[in-house]
């Protein structure tokens, strides 16, 4: 943002701390939310709004992260070099993604380190929708097309998100998902317009992951816990109900174009709406997999922490090769 | 190739058959080095996600991607990429055995990588300096790669630097690393058929370079054989050891269980 607020103290703390100071800077950091600008890292902003964009962006930083998991499985066997290529080349993408989102927590006084942990610990969450599991190679195509299609609906909003660091990262990230997102789709078509059997491999992972995929907009917005404050601080720019309308509208011609049934006898256009209707969604399978009964919630997670733990030593390595540079008085390189 | 195996795309007859020309010197060429960067891809590929750090999972996709890049152009030159790596049975393959070998701890990748990226640099660099007149499209790959080769080299060294001379872990790791995988380097000098290359100097300038990384690295340098007894040149000639066959089982299972299919 532009107008010029209070630079936060060292220690986090806003100088002075008194009542009145206080009521100052939330009136400015207000009226700048109001007036559409950016926060940015060295503005003051209200404790709430700073834990609540940590732990959102360290959320959609573990879901980058986890959600490499479920394709990385597919890459030793992708079936032709060219799709090997752009699946390689996607989970690279999300690993880019990851990084850049920690990056942009790290600016709110967090590090990768502590967000991880929280990760490993289960203190902090991910996706739901990635302990869900990929049995076949359709199931590829298919979260590039859902999966993908769906962050793009909910993250394009947050281009204009009203922190800065976090708005910069979504529009790099947002150009990189909707090519996952076409690539992922023509993967399907691919299947759908080849042999019987690939075609039904691709019929058989949209049934799967279609209900997930709705699900990945969260609660309606009545039951959502964090969407009204979200709303108001334009972190978030639309309801959880209207995203997911949106993205249903989106894939039901492209599902015809596909040559691909939707799993939900109940969809039909609704000619006074001018969307589509669409059958109601089992929030208690929703809510299973989120308290940790999903199909591989505890194989993503311990995937992670293995990683993290074998790579113990490697990081260390290079911690302890970096402080002997710095220490060696012949290497001019050494600043210290 | 002997008759017994059927061979990919079966048809022998068809004029303009992908792998009737196998057997031409230029073709022997690009299927070595075809070979090494597809094998070697695979196996990086394996680390996704599971990389010690994520700016690790990034760099290690990054040279796969362009070991990928270049086996695609490579085997191209030969017949259909895909036919070439989906198709033929573990014995057709011509990559040396260094590049197959299992990833192992993140210290066996990284010596992987450095006795396998010093040697691809290098013999990038010759077949790049040849003759314009004389440039083969191999020669032509190479040119357009060596630069990539580079920053695989140099991706190795530096983390050959800081396992070698990190922790005692690290060392110890590193060290083990380097003595089990110098039984595969001699096969790296072994001419290859089709290629214009100086392999004498090859070898030397490889041993000068990675001799130096080591020693820079407080590693030592093995004294041992560079290549196992019987299998010598192995790979170049088809002989592979044992964990290659899980690793085309795995890559191959698909394409092939759909026979008619295109993707
Ligand atoms: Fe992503
Ligand atoms: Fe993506």
């Amino acid at each position: 943002m532009t107008t010029v607020l209070p630079e936060r103290g060292p220690g986090g703390d806003v100088g002075g701390g008194v009542g009145a100071d206080e009521a100052a800077l939330q009136a400015a950091f207000d009226a700048a939310i109001s007036a559409d600008e950016r926060i940015e890292p060295r503005d003051w902003m209200p404790d709430g709004y700073r834990a609540t964009l940590i732990r959102q962006i360290a959320q959609h930083a573990h879901s980058e992260i986890i959600g490499m998991q479920p394709e990385a499985n597919w890459i030793t066997r992708a079936p032709s070099l060219r799709r090997k290529a752009i699946l390689m080349a996607k989970v690279q993408d999300e690993a880019g993604h990851g990084l850049y989102l920690y990056s942009a927590a790290e600016t709110l006084g967090v590090s990768r380190d502590e967000l991880l942990d929280k990760l490993h610990s289960g203190r902090q969450k991910y996706s739901s929708i990635f302990n869900y599991p990929t049995l076949t190679w359709a199931d590829v195509g298919a979260i590039g097309w859902l999966v993908d299609g769906a962050a793009i609906t909910n993250q394009v909003p947050l281009c204009r998100c009203s922190y800065g660091p976090y708005a910069r990262a979504m529009v790099r990230v947002c150009k990189e998902e909707s090519f996952h997102q076409r690539q992922g789709y023509e993967l399907l078509l691919a299947l759908s317009r080849g042999t019987p059997a690939q075609h039904a491999m691709a019929q058989d992972a949209v049934d799967r992951w279609w209900w997930p995929s709705l699900m990945m907009f969260g609660p309606p917005d009545a039951e959502s816990a964090h969407s009204a404050q979200s709303m108001a601080w334009k972190i978030k720019r639309h309801g959880n109900d209207e995203l997911r309308q949106r993205f249903v509208d989106i894939c039901v011609p492209q599902a015809e174009a596909l040559g691909l049934t939707l799993p939900d006898p109940d969809l039909r256009w609704n000619e006074e709406r001018g969307s589509y209707d669409f059958g109601e969604i089992d929030w208690s399978e929703f809510q299973q997999v989120l308290k940790g009964n999903g199909p591989c919630n505890e194989q993503r997670i311990s995937q992670r922490r293995r990683a993290h733990e074998e790579g113990a030593w490697v990081r260390e390595a290079a911690a302890a090769y970096a402080r002997k540079r710095a220490a060696a008085p012949s290497n001019e390189d050494g600043r210290r | 190739m002997s008759g017994t195996y059927e061979t990919p795309g079966g048809t022998h007859e068809t004029p303009g058959d992908p792998h009737g020309g196998r057997d031409r010197p230029g073709h022997r060429a690009a299927l070595a080095l075809g070979d090494d960067a597809l094998v070697l891809a695979q196996r990086l590929g394996e680390w996704a996600g599971h990389a010690p750090e994520l700016e690790e999972d990034v760099a290690l996709a990054n040279i796969a991607l362009d070991l990928l890049g270049q086996a695609r152009t490579l085997l191209s030159l030969v017949g259909d990429e895909d036919k070439l790596a989906y198709l033929r049975e573990e014995r057709e393959f011509r990559n040396v055995q260094l590049v197959e070998q299992p990833n192992g701890d993140f210290a066996q990748t990284i010596i992987r990588q450095l006795y396998f990226s010093v040697y691809q640099e290098l013999l990038y660099g010759q077949l790049a300096g040849c003759r314009p007149e004389d440039a083969t499209p191999v020669a032509a790959l190479a040119a357009k790669a060596v630069k990539e080769t580079a920053y695989h080299r140099d991706h190795a060294e530096q983390w050959t630097l800081r396992l070698g001379d990190g922790t005692e872990e690290s060392h110890r790791r590193a060290q083990h690393a380097v003595d089990a995988l110098w039984r595969y380097t001699g096969e790296l000098f072994q001419p290859v058929e089709g290629l214009d290359v100086d392999w004498d100097n090859l070898r030397a300038t490889w041993t000068t370079s990675v001799r130096s990384v080591l020693e820079q690295a407080t590693l030592r340098v093995p004294e041992g054989p560079q290549s196992a007894v019987w299998a010598a040149g192995g790979g170049r000639q088809g002989v592979h050891t044992e964990p290659f066959g899980r690793l085309l089982a795995e890559m191959q299972h698909l394409h092939r269980s759909h026979p008619e299919a295109s993707w």
